[in-house]
């Protein structure tokens, strides 16, 4: 099986100080994978390098069965060559319906002519989304009156409305209850069925639940590979990530 | 959970409702009706002689104004691109068709002069006098390369549009690819505007320096028509388009093409990870608007007769800001309120209508202290009313309605932040 994202050799300073050192990772397809590691360690950057957002210092980023160079085009131009990302903040549009929101998400022409001319009904998709994340009785609703677990699932639900291949989600976990953190690691699963779902997450119990391989990332680079048990009982990860949060515990 | 389930309800009924016709939407109606109702009273009125000409051509030239705030409420307001230069573009149509008006009037008039001599006149004796009565005043009389197409009206109204578009393409081309946003793009355009006026006001520009276009009350060729007529013309005109205006206006934010320019308003970054070319939009925008204030700015300057390097002043920009900000930006019947009370009350109180207030130590003179007035409502209304006066629109026709989430474009965070434990 071919890798879908490819990142090889990968650095990134900011002033000085190196976000992410060498880093070499790649996911195929279909594939649920988590990275773990402290804060600090260039998880969010990492997510920034795929989608374009921030530019590598060096290495290569390829993406796709034509090996696309990510790094040499736009945000928007990775997004629709089927690069989902979920913040870490949950970044809806506030001030606008739940079906808005979804609507400008769907998969279909992003041009400012086509969009502007042609207009199709989007709304029986956009509502098929909505089952999809529990949303489905809130369409009307103004994104910034949902709640903040409803509106981190409206987001997941914008990222599948995009119909990625890939899919980056920066901690979707924080800030939710216990029975809305059990139905995202659900959508999760189920998402990761039919294409590559990187989840960067913090919390260890969250993680296990996926069941599925975890890099561990720290300064800058992956520090090991595995399943859950596996990287937990690494001396080295112990020592820079459980060791750490044991030490700040105490 | 009674609440919830409500909400539910509420949801699943709106998302079902059918989007009606565009035309046919009741904020549509209700704009083209008073529009109508306007025009109309205004003619009527004018006809049995109840209105004065100038009453006559300041409702029309209002209108105009309105269509310009339309174009920064959907640059600003629903893009959140605070373009100060859209006033420039209204400038630019008013020359454009001025060029027309003082040419061709000029013409007939050299011809008829030039007709009663014994010889008649050659091309070049023809073009010499126009050239000596349009630019003598700035002691030339040779006819600069900006006027050679002058004498064409389809071509100079098609400057009038594409003038200010193809300006608005290159600034927000280089501008916006270099991501260029929020303050120092407001700066820019700024510059771009001082810059153009000053070059304006110098006598070898072409365009008559600090004496701009004047004239251009008078129709060639229809000086038999009295202004009184004319004027009725221009009002209509300019009601027309400023109808057609809105109704494009509302078309452009509804659907996913508002949807966009609103989510470019509100996080730019995440319409970009959503496959959306920002710079396109916002591009697309900025170049649109910018032809419609030149369509403005070609149907206010007739009416007002002259057009000279003042009206594109940076500080114009800044008042069409402004007017847009206190009728309440991101609605579009905030921009027309806006600018037609503002302006309108401008004209009273600077023509002299507000009688002066005798505080007995000290006379307040309007005419003095209307900018006064007008900074202070605007701070006025940007701490206490950030809606706008079309605020007051949704008070009336929300009252009835329980739903209290419509915070406005800047506040929908608000309440997130309330909630998030
Ligand atoms: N745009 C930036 N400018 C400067 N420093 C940055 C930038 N983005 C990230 N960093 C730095 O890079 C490091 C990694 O950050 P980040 O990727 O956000 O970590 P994580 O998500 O793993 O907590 C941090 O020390 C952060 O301060
Ligand atoms: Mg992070």
């Amino acid at each position: 099986m071919s890798a879908l994202l490819e990142v090889s050799g990968v650095s990134k300073s900011f002033d000085g100080f190196k976000a992410i050192d060498n880093l070499s990772f790649s996911i195929g397809e279909p594939e649920l994978r988590a990275i773990i590691g402290p804060n600090g360690a260039g998880k969010t950057t990492f997510m920034d390098l795929v989608t374009g957002k921030t530019r590598p210092d060096s290495g290569t980023i390829r993406y796709g069965s034509a090996s696309q160079d990510l790094t040499k085009m736009s945000e928007a131009r990775i997004a629709r060559a089927g690069i989902g990302r979920k913040f870490q903040k949950p970044t809806v549009f506030d001030d606008q319906t739940v079906t808005e929101n979804l609507t400008m998400a769907l998969k279909s022409p992003r041009s400012p002519f086509t969009v502007l001319m042609r207009r199709p009904s989007l709304v029986e998709r956009a509502a098929e989304v909505a089952d999809q994340v529990g949303l489905r009785g809130d369409m009307g609703r103004r994104a910034g009156t949902l709640s903040h677990g409803q509106k981190q699932w409206l987001e997941i639900g914008m990222l599948l409305a995009q119909e990625p291949r890939l899919l980056l989600v920066d901690e979707p976990a924080a800030g939710m209850t216990a029975a809305e953190r059990e139905r995202t690691t659900a959508m999760l699963v189920e998402a990761a069925k039919s294409r590559a779902v990187v989840v960067i997450e913090h919390d260890m119990e969250f993680v296990r639940r996926l069941k599925c391989r975890v890099s561990v990332l720290h300064e800058g680079r992956v520090l090991a590979e595995g399943s859950l048990d596996h990287v937990c009982a690494d001396p080295r990860v112990i020592d820079v990530y459980l060791g750490r949060q044991e030490a700040v515990d105490a | 959970m009674t609440a919830t389930a409500t909400n539910m309800r509420v949801g699943a009924n709106k998302a079902a409702a059918k989007p009606r016709a565009l035309i046919m939407r009741t904020d549509v109606l209700v704009f083209l009706a008073f529009l109508a109702l306007v025009t109309v009273g205004a003619t009527v009125l004018a006809q049995a002689g109840l209105v004065s000409v100038s009453f006559v051509k300041l409702l029309g030239k209002t209108l105009c104004l309105c269509l310009a705030a339309l174009a920064m409420d959907l640059v600003w307001g629903y893009t959140g691109i605070l373009s100060l230069g859209h006033f420039a573009f209204f400038g630019i149509g008013g020359y454009a068709i001025g060029m027309w008006l003082m040419w061709d009037r000029t013409e007939l008039i050299v011809m008829d002069t030039l007709l009663r001599a014994e010889l008649p006149p050659t091309a070049l004796e023809i073009e010499e006098a126009i050239g000596t009565q349009i630019f003598g005043v700035v002691g030339s009389s040779d006819i600069p390369w900006l006027w050679t197409f002058a004498g064409s009206l389809p071509l100079q109204l098609a400057f009038a549009v594409l003038v200010p578009g193809l300006i608005a393409l290159v600034f927000g081309w280089l501008a916006f690819r270099s991501r260029v946003a929020g303050v120092y793009l407001s700066i820019l355009t700024q510059a771009g505007t001082l810059a153009l006026s000053l070059w304006l006001f110098q006598n070898d520009s072409g365009l008559r320096g600090n004496n701009g276009l004047s004239g251009l009350q008078n129709l060639p060729g229809l000086d038999d028509v009295p202004q009184s007529v004319v004027s009725l013309w221009f009002l209509w005109a300019s009601a027309f388009a400023l109808g057609l205006g809105y109704i494009l206006a509302v078309w452009t934010v509804s659907g996913r093409f508002g949807s966009v320019l609103r989510g470019i308003r509100d996080d730019e970054a995440r319409v970009r990870f959503l496959g959306y070319e920002v710079e396109h939009y916002k591009l697309a925008i900025f170049t649109g608007t910018a032809m419609a204030c030149g369509i403005g700015g070609a149907l206010y300057y007739p009416q007002a007769g002259i057009v000279n390097p003042t009206e594109i002043a940076p500080i114009a920009s800044i008042y069409l800001a402004v007017w847009v900000a206190i009728g309440g930006r991101g609605r579009l019947y905030g921009a027309v309120i806006g600018a037609a009370v503002v302006s309108l009350l401008s004209s009273w109180f600077t023509g002299g209508g507000a009688p002066d207030i005798d505080l007995g130590f000290y006379v307040i003179k309007w005419t003095d202290w209307w900018l006064v007035l007008l900074g202070s409502s605007f701070v006025l209304v940007t701490l206490f009313a950030p809606k706008g006066l079309g605020g007051f629109v949704d008070l009336w026709t929300n009252r009835r309605s329980t739903r209290r989430d419509d915070l406005g474009p800047d506040q929908g965070s608000l309440r997130a932040e309330e909630e998030t434990p």
